[in-house]
């Protein structure tokens, strides 16, 4: 555990955005006016999948007010190109294509022209007269169905890829993941207990409370200038610049303050199609989406169907474990397979471990990341077979994960050996929590836990803060802020220089303004922005050090900077500030700077505790506590790491009782709207109880690990025991909405 | 089809009186943003299942998207740019900053508005009233807690001020 004492870090400043964002000062994308400004709008398929026969706009092109109009033909011919995103990469051409459908619509909602016109509500009834013929084709939204010999193909040229290996025939599937550790076949021959099911989880949404928007002015001179809402300027700027085949110098983006993204801002949707607006019509051009255009098509998550099997020794050992899971990819492939494969047995040190993973196309959207992507699935699986395999052998919950967590040294099945990480610390203080050791007291309630890891990335991130000539700092840096993350970055710089977080005025630039930045995801931009801000601190103390140096008539050699940012050498010791100040007056003007990229994951472990009370009249389920735990490394701003725990932890509450896309007959999305989507209100939860565990990452100067996505993985697994606590329902299914719970526990009742 | 004829509309907003032209089919939120730039109200969804775009109207909470910019002939308007007096934030405001209860803000303007119309009412109100009150404004980042407990804490500081 951490015991250094701080100044700043672990203290809860007023963030440096507040007063804009309760004033409603604080300007998102959808709120930029540019003059002479066009409004856009896109116009969508209604069918799952069909083939585009032909596409008239010569009328909607008469609509007064109409300044341009765009169809796929429009879009440059893109190769077969692999572009890094930071997290993860996309094959160019299938980009372009989900922006604007080429041959085929893949899914309803799918892009297939746009109009730019005077006002909104003219660009709609102008695209609403655009005649698009299709030729509608069977379609698949079941990830099973869709692996079938005969299901509908969604590409042609797509086989499958099994660990190098291609497959001879196209078909739905482009990649199969294999990974094995040990002998499992064997060691499940050993095992004194074995549980084995299936599970299915529905597709589900971010839910952000911003929709898509995005601003385009795409200048006579060739450059292009863009507004809008995502978690990576620098990506956003890459992947614009390569679907419209322009240099990516010509790009500028500027992020916007961003309404929410939880992994759904990454991939770009609107920004080519209204740069090619802005230059057709020659004026700037916005385009926001709908709430039903959001669900319909922008990135989900992955729906999915998993059978896990685990083996224990009767001493509770588990020993081996086996995993066979198929994961929606939406309508191109690259989809949330991969850490899906990587985290299904990740909490738990199990020798003898085979995994394989399939990648399935299917009509949706394409799929996107959702904090801690793919883990929250094969949590609801594991997390509930620990239950049961405990219950068989006979042993507590909490004591067979105590006994089989992962800790350093561990291998996952994946490959990786852990660092020190901090499950062991979490369930520690799973235990000693208040909430665990106050019994539940009344008929039809329940109590579970679950366990949750995310790796959380280093990546690409820059800092540069220039000295004022009364000491302050502004600092630049390009994370687009969600959650505040300006303020937790510039701590870190206040900590190490000795000065306050209101000394430090942190500003998100734009990708002409800052330094090579990654994408605000993967938990990483208070571990590693931050990281890069406190390098930036470092480099402007030796600056400074040189400096005072000559100022003070001694060797840099002499100086000495405190814990507390004092400079101190040659019978002197000045702060900071006045030594800034005493610089600048003597006529030097300082910037500090730093580039990171730490490669080590920072490793997130988590566990949580949920209270139920089941309705055995309807199978609503009412939360009555929730505790979440986790380790934070460092907690910078506590506040705001609270605020991930609890934030995550409603998202997976709503993920586990309520979420999903429901499906008509003919495959399209029936419930794209907040009234059929039902997200948790303020009066579907308790208060989210917090212990924030500090363990230390050793690869970070204050200790920090990221946050933000391991809270959401176990909520459906812990409800789910819950649940089962309560009803002795197995509930293998998401979400476990009342419908789907009160069949459940009407079969269990049948069978017993 | 030719655009409909726009409507004049004499109305209060702020405090201010402010008159404007929008078309019949404006919603009072379009009218707002787009023609008053008074862009702190949001669009989560146009259909008045976020509350995003919370406003008082003729002092009660409505979602102005649901609202025609036609319909408010003489009404009064307050939106979140109306909650600060001068350069004093409300309590309401401080209290959501002083307890992190927002993080990517764009559901804040709604949920100040609407907090603010029940603690006008009732500065005591219980978590149970809150949550029923204040159900109609979603928000995706916070979980909820710290919203609760800053309307909590803005009610004590309203109540001891007045």
């Amino acid at each position: 555990m951490t015991t250094t004492q701080y100044r700043v870090i672990g203290s809860r400043p007023v963030r440096h955005d507040g007063a804009d964002k309760v004033t409603g000062k604080a300007i998102y994308t959808a709120d930029t006016k540019l003059p002479g400004m066009l409004a856009g709008f896109v116009l969508r398929s209604p069918h799952a999948h069909a083939k585009i026969i032909s596409i008239d706009t010569s009328e909607a092109e008469a609509t007064p007010g109409v300044h341009a109009i765009l169809t796929n033909a429009d879009f440059p011919n893109v190769e077969n190109k692999i572009a890094d995103l930071g997290e993860g990469s996309v094959n160019l051409s299938y980009l372009s294509a989900n922006c604007m459908a080429q041959q085929k619509v893949l899914y309803r909602g799918h892009a297939v022209a746009a109009v730019a016109a005077t006002d909104v509500h003219i660009a709609e009834e102008a695209a609403r007269k655009i005649k698009v013929e299709y030729e509608v084709l069977d379609s698949v939204t079941w990830v099973l169905d869709a692996m079938e010999e005969n299901a509908p193909l969604l590409h042609e040229d797509i086989v499958t890829d099994s660990m190098g290996e291609k497959a001879d025939k196209p078909s739905n599937i482009p990649v199969h993941l294999h990974f094995e550790k040990g002998d499992a076949a064997a060691a499940f021959e050993e095992a004194d207990g074995i549980v084995e099911r299936e599970f299915k989880t529905a597709t589900v949404h971010q839910g952000y409370i911003e929709p898509h928007a995005v601003v385009a002015d795409y200048n006579e001179d060739g450059r292009l200038r863009i507004w809008t809402a995502t978690q990576g300027s620098f990506t956003c700027r890459q992947q614009t610049a390569e679907i419209l085949q322009i240099p990516l110098g010509n790009v500028l983006v500027t992020p916007c303050e961003i309404g929410g993204g939880f992994g759904g801002k990454i991939t770009v949707y609107l920004e080519p199609t209204a740069a090619l607006l802005s230059k057709k019509a020659g004026r700037p051009v916005r385009i926001a989406m709908t709430r039903a255009d959001v669900f319909e098509a922008s990135g989900p998550t992955p729906g999915s169907f998993m059978r896990v099997k685990i083996g224990a020794k009767n001493d509770g050992t588990l020993i081996a474990g086996e995993a066979w899971l198929a994961y929606d990819a939406g309508a191109y492939p690259g989809g949330m397979i991969g850490p899906g494969c990587m985290c299904v047995f990740s909490c738990y040190d199990i020798d003898h471990a085979i995994v394989d993973g399939y990648d399935v196309l299917l009509n949706k959207p394409k799929t996107s990341a959702y904090r801690a992507p793919g883990a929250t699935q094969v949590a609801f699986a594991t997390e509930q077979l620990v239950d049961e395999i405990a219950e068989k052998l006979g042993m507590c919950a909490l004591e067979i994960r105590e006994k089989n967590a992962v800790k350093e040294g561990s291998r996952r099945v994946d490959g990786p050996v852990y660092p020190p990480i901090g499950l062991v610390e979490c369930l520690d203080a799973l235990k000693q929590s208040e909430h665990w050791n106050t019994p539940l007291d009344g008929p039809h309630q329940g109590r579970g836990i679950a366990a949750g890891f995310w790796f959380g990335c280093g990546l690409k991130s820059s800092a540069a803060c220039t000295v004022n000539s009364d000491g302050t700092i502004n600092l630049m840096e390009g994370s687009t802020d969600i959650g505040g993350s300006r303020t937790s970055i510039a701590m870190q710089l206040a900590e190490v220089l000795g000065l306050e977080a209101e000394d430090i005025n942190p500003q998100v630039g734009d990708t002409d303004t800052a330094g090579y930045t990654d994408v605000t995801g993967g938990s990483r931009v208070t571990f590693a922005t931050g990281m890069a801000a406190y390098e930036a601190g470092r480099d402007l103390q030796q600056q400074m050090r040189t400096l005072a140096a000559d100022l003070w008539d001694c060797s840099a050699d002499d100086i000495t900077i405190g814990e507390d940012g004092v400079f101190s050498g040659n019978g002197k010791a000045v702060g900071f500030k006045a030594l800034a100040v005493e610089l600048f007056a003597a006529g030097e003007h300082l910037v500090g700077r730093a580039t990171v990229a730490p490669e080590c994951p920072t490793n997130g472990f988590g566990a949580q505790i949920a209270d139920v009370e089941v309705d055995p009249e309807t199978g609503k389920v009412t939360v009555l506590r929730y505790t979440t735990i986790q380790d934070a490394g460092k907690a910078i701003h506590p506040s705001y790491v609270e605020g991930q725990l609890q934030g995550g932890t409603v998202q997976g509450i709503g993920w586990a009782l309520n979420e999903e896309y429901f499906y008509r007959d003919d495959n399209t999305m029936a419930n794209a709207s907040f009234l059929d989507y039902r997200m948790p209100t303020m009066l579907d939860v308790p208060m989210i109880d917090t212990i924030i565990v500090e363990t230390g990452n050793p690869e970070h100067p204050y200790g920090v690990r990221g946050v933000g996505e391991t809270p959401i993985v176990p909520p459906p697994a812990a409800l789910a025991n819950a649940i089962y606590n309560a009803t002795d329902t197995r509930m293998t299914e998401l979400p476990m909405s009342p419908p789907k719970l009160w069949k459940a526990m009407q079969s269990e009742q049948a069978s017993e | 089809m030719p655009a409909s004829k726009k409507v004049h509309v004499t109305t209060t907003i702020n405090g201010e009186d402010t008159d404007f032209l929008c078309e019949p089919r404006h919603s009072l939120l379009e009218v707002l943003r787009d023609n008053l730039g008074l862009t702190g109200s949001k669009e989560g969804c146009n259909n008045g299942n976020c509350g995003a775009c919370t406003v008082m109207l003729n002092g009660r909470p409505v979602d102005s998207c649901l609202v025609l910019g036609a319909e408010v002939e003489g009404a009064e308007i307050e939106t979140v740019e109306g909650i600060a007096c001068s350069s004093n934030l409300h309590p309401v405001q401080e209290c959501f900053l002083e307890g992190a209860a927002l993080q990517c803000g764009i559901c804040t303007p709604g949920f100040l508005v609407a907090s603010k119309a029940l603690l006008d009412k009732d500065p005591h109100a219980s978590e149970e009233t809150i949550r029923f009150d204040l159900s109609g404004n979603l928000c995706r980042c916070t979980g909820y807690d710290k919203i609760v407990r800053a309307v909590q804490a803005a009610g004590q500081k309203m109540a001891t001020k007045v």
